[in-house]
């Protein structure tokens, strides 16, 4: 029997086909591995940042930081790169800096018990404005191991090719789903989701899982911000702007109720996926323009969150 | 006096046009050109008066323990709207083509607000998450609508809103007035103002006490509409063209910051609608003393931040504990059985 | 039964609060093998008592000993590895997991820090099989199951840490017969394995059913521990209520100009009902009438208020009032028919902590003109003034926020909002619970002055003395039914109780 849980997340799956299989009729030289690796390719940092952002969702916050600290990454990388830093440092200093950025809003939000939309937006202003205090202009990059790490190709069988980036996500992805079904911070933060009252009293530590839900969120940005900087090979206050929210409308396309507990990063991937298959179908169509991608994503937010608001109606209808 | 609720951010207020005056001697001069008053204080007063139109609206939303994300959107939405109508017309500057164009503007944003009122009210979805849907897809909307360039219109009866003035003054300064005023009255005049606050602070017991809490709630989303919409006119105008892409981009935000500052509180309840006034003002001054002072101003990001963060400390109980010296510690405060659970929910 | 040493012993609990006296000298002893009801009233300290047990509060005095050893629990966690557990009445698992996890999350069998999740479907599958006799599949979540089967998962986590004691506190007051009767073969096997099992309801039938040892408090004070075959029902009641001496003046005798008064019917309601909440019923209120409704906590008798006010929806029935017939669909609907209900949450339903009393009493006035036809600030600041004279509200303050107000003044202004309406049936909900004495007298008082003006009045309370003294005609409830009614100058306190108690006398 189908369990309801996994409704959405089937329904996230069958739309990735059915854009992909609708792409592939209509045009000539979509239907292709390589069209398949591009979507990886072009998206890497989008779904890095959003397996941290899943977690956040599940746990019943926010977290609005994702763009600007992704911004904030890429300026600190580039301008440290200019000085001549080398990338061993800087790569490390960058993820622990992203680290401390999301301990620290996860620890005002549980601590002082400020809205986690409201924490993570004065977090978004901060490391939006922390980049124009490095540079308001755009640093380029030519140090040989970003470039390096920008053009090298991984062939694959088929005769196609993904990036570095890609494997990098590929495996942050693996990752998300090992540490959400298979440890305990994973599950304690569906639990904090579901209920934080009830988690409280069943004895789970709260405070640590909230806290280090925000943390892992930006390990994870600041993750994608490098990834983000091999895919750009520059730093850029107005890098990734907006992209919160690109980063939570995949993670709701991807099935995850945005009122906490319940959710795959499974089907983040594919809600990251599908943003990608709109926009090349777009692409591809030639006389549609790029603006139709936010609003078909915006009518795909609403029907996602109906056919929750309408599961979740039922479910309580069915019990009394 | 230091209790009154309008005294910290007045003291905010004062101190950023002391560091002016202190910067800059001539920041109070207002000098009289071509029957136009010219001066830094009115400058402040006419590019923040869009700002000031979207808070008005964004302080009864939040009053009623909501939010309107979609804000920015809206004035995308209506600044697009009006320019393509006038541009589509033979007469760009035709009386009658401006009337209809406005009109069609505001409509427009009046449903778009009606349609966060549906979604929050009628479906019972979570405002901060039914107005993202808005908040997303209404960028690309109003990308439709100007077809991805910046509509440019040739009308100086459109731009009077905007740049032009009346008694020497900028004439966006009037709409605000009249919006403010007619904000005041519907809330303090009627009952709308009680309805509101009994709403966002207990929608349980305003439910029990007869209050129609939905038609409430789709009444101030319409109006949190319209605001945006009449800032989107005000900002299209003023440039005479529509840019779907960064017209009222990070509205919202701002907006939020101003109710916040002003003192009203996100979790609903009293509001304070002379207190957005001066939060929005506050921020505009801070937005032009730090052009004047001649960082970058894109750094107002860094201070904005500084001042969400102050301002959610101060609300917050458990800070304000902490720095009474006796923090939260200890108090079971934390655990449901604790407080004071209706059987009946 | 074999008197052995208790497993655990409570004794001498003292529990302040500022301005309240939870708990003070409580005695509390717990067998092992056996289940101990936890009876009291509101306010007598039963969930503070818990709570203590639990850590998540500390006493401010006395001792507990578990096993013969003096323990000290601070937070729940501890309470847990001392080997008490507790499954509250609100099912304290997340909805979210699947069962299996709601029972070992926290404590999941992990290798190298994985989770192994064949062994722990195993497991639990196992225990709710073996100890609880529940075949389910326990990979699905929990809420997809009733609230009984959860509540049986509840209890298979406390289970599953090896507790000794297991608190119960109201598991059966969202289950229906033959739900309470599963729980209760559940406990009575738990029993046999020689757990001690704290058990807290509200309903009597149910506690002679399944207790062995009954231990009651009331206002914080520890009344007595018997057993419970020595232990009428009506002695129970009447321990449980209290014989206070009554501080109040003697009111008018209702029952004499009762009857002329009470010619017309103002409301009718038949085989109104909900599912899960109350049986159908019927109710006759006559103008000029007050009608108490006694019976115990969780009886009932706020439910049929709210069903006659439309805060609930009824599933089966119908109301006449005045020219309506049907049900009433919501407080609007009920407040334009005249009826006017304060709720027994006086904070959660009842005042808007950030309005001030003037705003606050005519706020159901002003809803019903809707929000155009505003009061005048001049009339608004009249009518407050009016009330708080009428009402004696202290402070007289019309601008003060009514949070700042005591019980017993917000109580006062809740019932101006209502008089100012001017209904023709106001439904009181414990009106007196939590206030102090003058202020109490003063409200039974206007009640009997309203009802002789003509307005009728449903009058809820848990004290007995008051619905006797207040009321014309009582209707009783017992275990969610209404089950008699009695007239109001007949009425003696032995038999209204005798109805409560139900059952036959023993």
């Amino acid at each position: 029997m189908l369990k309801r849980q996994y409704v959405p997340l089937l329904v996230t799956v069958g739309l990735f086909i059915l854009l992909f299989a609708a792409g592939s009729f209509r045009y000539t030289g979509f239907f292709s591995l390589q069209v398949l690796m591009n979507l990886l390719i072009d998206n890497s940092f989008l779904l890095i940042a959003a397996v941290g952002m899943t977690f956040v969702i599940v746990s019943g916050g926010i977290d609005l930081s994702v763009g600007s600290m992704i911004a904030l990454t890429t300026m600190i990388s580039a301008s440290l790169l200019q000085q001549g830093w080398p990338p061993y440092i800087v790569i490390p200093l960058v993820l622990s800096l992203g680290i401390l950025f999301g301990t620290t809003l996860g620890a005002m939000i549980h601590y002082f018990n400020i809205q986690p939309f409201i924490a993570t937006l004065a977090g978004m202003f901060l490391a939006r404005g922390l980049c124009y205090v490095i540079s308001i202009n755009t640093i380029t990059i030519d140090n040989a191991f970003y470039t390096t790490m920008a053009q090298t190709k991984i062939r694959l069988p088929g005769n196609t090719f993904v990036s570095i980036s890609v494997i990098i996500a590929l495996l942050v992805v693996a990752l998300g789903i090992y540490v959400a079904h298979y440890t305990r911070f994973g599950r304690n933060t569906y639990a904090v989701g579901g209920n934080e009252q009830s988690a409280l009293l069943m004895g789970l530590p709260v405070a640590r899982t909230k806290i280090m839900v925000y943390g892992f969120s930006g390990l994870c940005s600041s993750l994608a911000g490098v990834v983000f900087t091999f895919y750009m090979l520059s730093g850029y206050g107005l890098h990734a702007s907006g992209m919160e929210l690109d980063v939570i409308a995949a993670v709701v396309i991807g099935g995850t109720l945005l009122t906490g507990g319940v959710g795959f990063v499974f089907g983040t991937f594919f809600g990251v996926m599908i943003q990608g298959v709109i926009q090349t179908i777009i692409s591809f169509e030639g006389t549609l323009s790029s603006w139709w991608t936010r609003i078909v994503i915006g009518v795909l937010l609403l029907l996602f969150i109906l056919l929750q608001k309408l599961l979740g109606e039922r479910r309580l209808a069915e019990r009394s | 006096m230091i209790k009154h609720r309008l005294f910290w951010p007045l003291c905010v207020l004062a101190g950023l046009l002391l560091f002016n005056l202190i910067y800059s001697p001539d920041f109070f001069s207002i000098k009289m050109r071509d029957g136009h008053l010219y001066g830094s204080l009115i400058d402040i007063l006419n590019f923040g008066s869009p700002l000031i139109l979207v808070a008005i609206g964004m302080t009864l939303v939040i009053a009623t323990s909501g939010i309107d994300l979609s804000v920015g959107s809206v004035v995308a939405i209506t600044g697009a709207m009006a320019c393509l109508s006038i541009s589509r017309s033979a007469d760009q500057n035709a009386l009658m083509t401006i009337l209809i164009a406005v009109a069609s503007a505001l409509l427009l944003s009046a449903l778009l607000g009606l349609w966060n009122g549906l979604l929050v009210a009628g479906f019972g979805i979570q405002p901060i998450i039914a107005t993202l849907i808005l908040m997303v897809a209404g960028r690309g909307i109003a990308q439709l609508i100007t077809n991805g360039q910046i509509i440019t219109v040739l009308s100086p009866k459109y731009q009077y809103i905007g740049a032009g003035s009346l008694f020497t003054l900028p004439f966006s300064i009037f709409i605000v007035a009249v919006m403010f005023a007619a904000a005041s009255l519907l809330t303090r005049k009627t009952a709308l103002g009680l309805f509101i606050e009994s709403v966002g602070c207990k929608p349980t017991a305003s439910r029990l006490a007869g209050i129609r809490s939905r038609t409430v709630m789709l009444a101030v989303y319409m109006f949190c509409g319209l605001c945006a919409g009449m800032a989107g006119l005000i900002l299209s105008s003023n440039v005479s063209s529509a840019d779907g892409n960064n017209a009222g981009l990070w509205y919202e935000l701002d907006a939020i910051l101003a109710v916040v500052i002003g003192g009203t509180s996100l979790n609903g309840g009293r509001f304070y609608l002379t207190g957005t006034l001066i939060g929005a003002l506050i921020i505009q001054t801070l937005t032009t003393t730090i052009y004047m002072v001649g960082v970058p101003p894109e750094i107002t990001l860094v201070v904005k931040a500084v001042v969400v963060l102050a301002v959610c400390l101060v609300q917050s109980d458990k800070f304000r504990g902490l720095l009474r010296g006796r923090g939260g510690r200890g108090k079971a405060g934390n655990y449901p059985a604790n407080r004071e659970v209706n059987p009946h929910a | 039964m074999i008197e052995n040493e208790p497993m655990l012993r409570m004794t001498g609990i003292h529990k302040q609060f500022p301005g309240v006296k939870a708990l003070s000298g409580v005695n509390f002893r717990l067998f092992p093998g056996e289940v101990h009801a936890l009876m009291g009233e509101n306010g007598a300290g039963k969930s503070t008592l818990i709570k203590v047990l639990t850590g998540v509060y500390t006493i401010d005095a006395g001792r507990v000993d578990m096993n013969g050893q003096t323990i000290a629990v601070h937070n729940p966690q501890e309470a847990k590895q001392a080997g008490i557990s507790t499954v509250y009445q609100e099912v304290n698992l997340c909805p979210n997991l699947s069962v299996a996890e709601n029972i070992y999350i926290g404590n999941e069998p992990r290798s190298l820090g994985r989770i192994r999740w064949k062994e722990m479907n195993r497991n639990a599958e196992r225990l709710l099989q073996d100890r609880l006799h529940l075949h389910i599949d326990v990979t699905r979540t929990l809420q997809s199951y009733s609230v009984a089967v959860q509540q049986l998962i509840a209890i298979a986590r406390a289970l599953s840490v090896s507790a000794q004691v297991l608190i119960l506190d109201e598991p059966t007051s969202s289950l229906d017969q033959s739900e309470v009767a599963q729980l209760f073969k559940i406990m009575r096997k738990l029993k046999s394995e020689g757990l001690a099992i704290l058990f807290v309801t509200h309903f009597l039938d149910q506690v002679y059913e399944i207790s062995d040892r009954i231990t009651i408090l009331r206002n914080g004070e520890f009344v007595g521990e018997y057993m419970a075959q020595d232990l009428p029902r009506i002695e129970l009641v009447a321990k449980m209520i209290g014989k206070e001496l009554s501080l109040l003046e003697q009111l008018p005798k209702q029952s004499g100009e009762g009857a002329e008064r009470c010619a017309e019917i103002l409301l009718e309601a038949s085989r109104l009902g909900k599912r899960g909440s109350i049986e159908p019923f019927d109710i006759r209120i006559h103008k000029g009438e007050i009608v108490g409704i006694a019976g115990l906590l969780g009886s009932g008798r706020t439910e049929l208020a709210r069903l006659l006010f439309g805060a609930d929806r009824a599933d089966e029935g119908h109301v006449q009032l005045g020219g309506y017939r049907g049900m009433m669909s919501s407080p609007r609907q009920a407040i334009d028919l005249g009826i006017a209900f304060c709720s027994e949450n006086r904070k959660t339903e009842g005042i808007i902590d950030d309005l001030t009393v003037r705003e606050n009493i005519i706020l159901a006035l002003q809803a019903t003109k809707g929000w155009f036809r505003a009061i005048s600030r001049k009339r608004q600041d009249e009518i407050a003034e009016e009330y708080i004279r009428l009402l004696n509200i202290n402070p007289p303050a019309p601008e003060q926020l009514i949070r700042h107000l005591s019980g017993g003044n917000q109580q006062k202004v809740l019932l101006a909002r209502w008089l100012l309406t001017e209904p023709g049936l106001l439904i009181l909900d414990e009106p007196t619970r939590g206030i102090d004495v003058g202020a109490k007298a003063e409200i039974q008082k206007l009640v009997v002055t309203l009802a002789e003006k003509g307005m009728s009045v449903l009058f809820i309370s848990s004290e007995l003395e008051e619905v006797l003294r207040v009321s014309d005609r009582v209707a009783i409830m017992r275990d969610r039914r209404k089950v008699q009614e009695i007239q109001g100058g007949a009425a003696r306190q032995s038999e209204v109780m005798q109805a409560i108690a139900g059952g036959e006398q023993r």
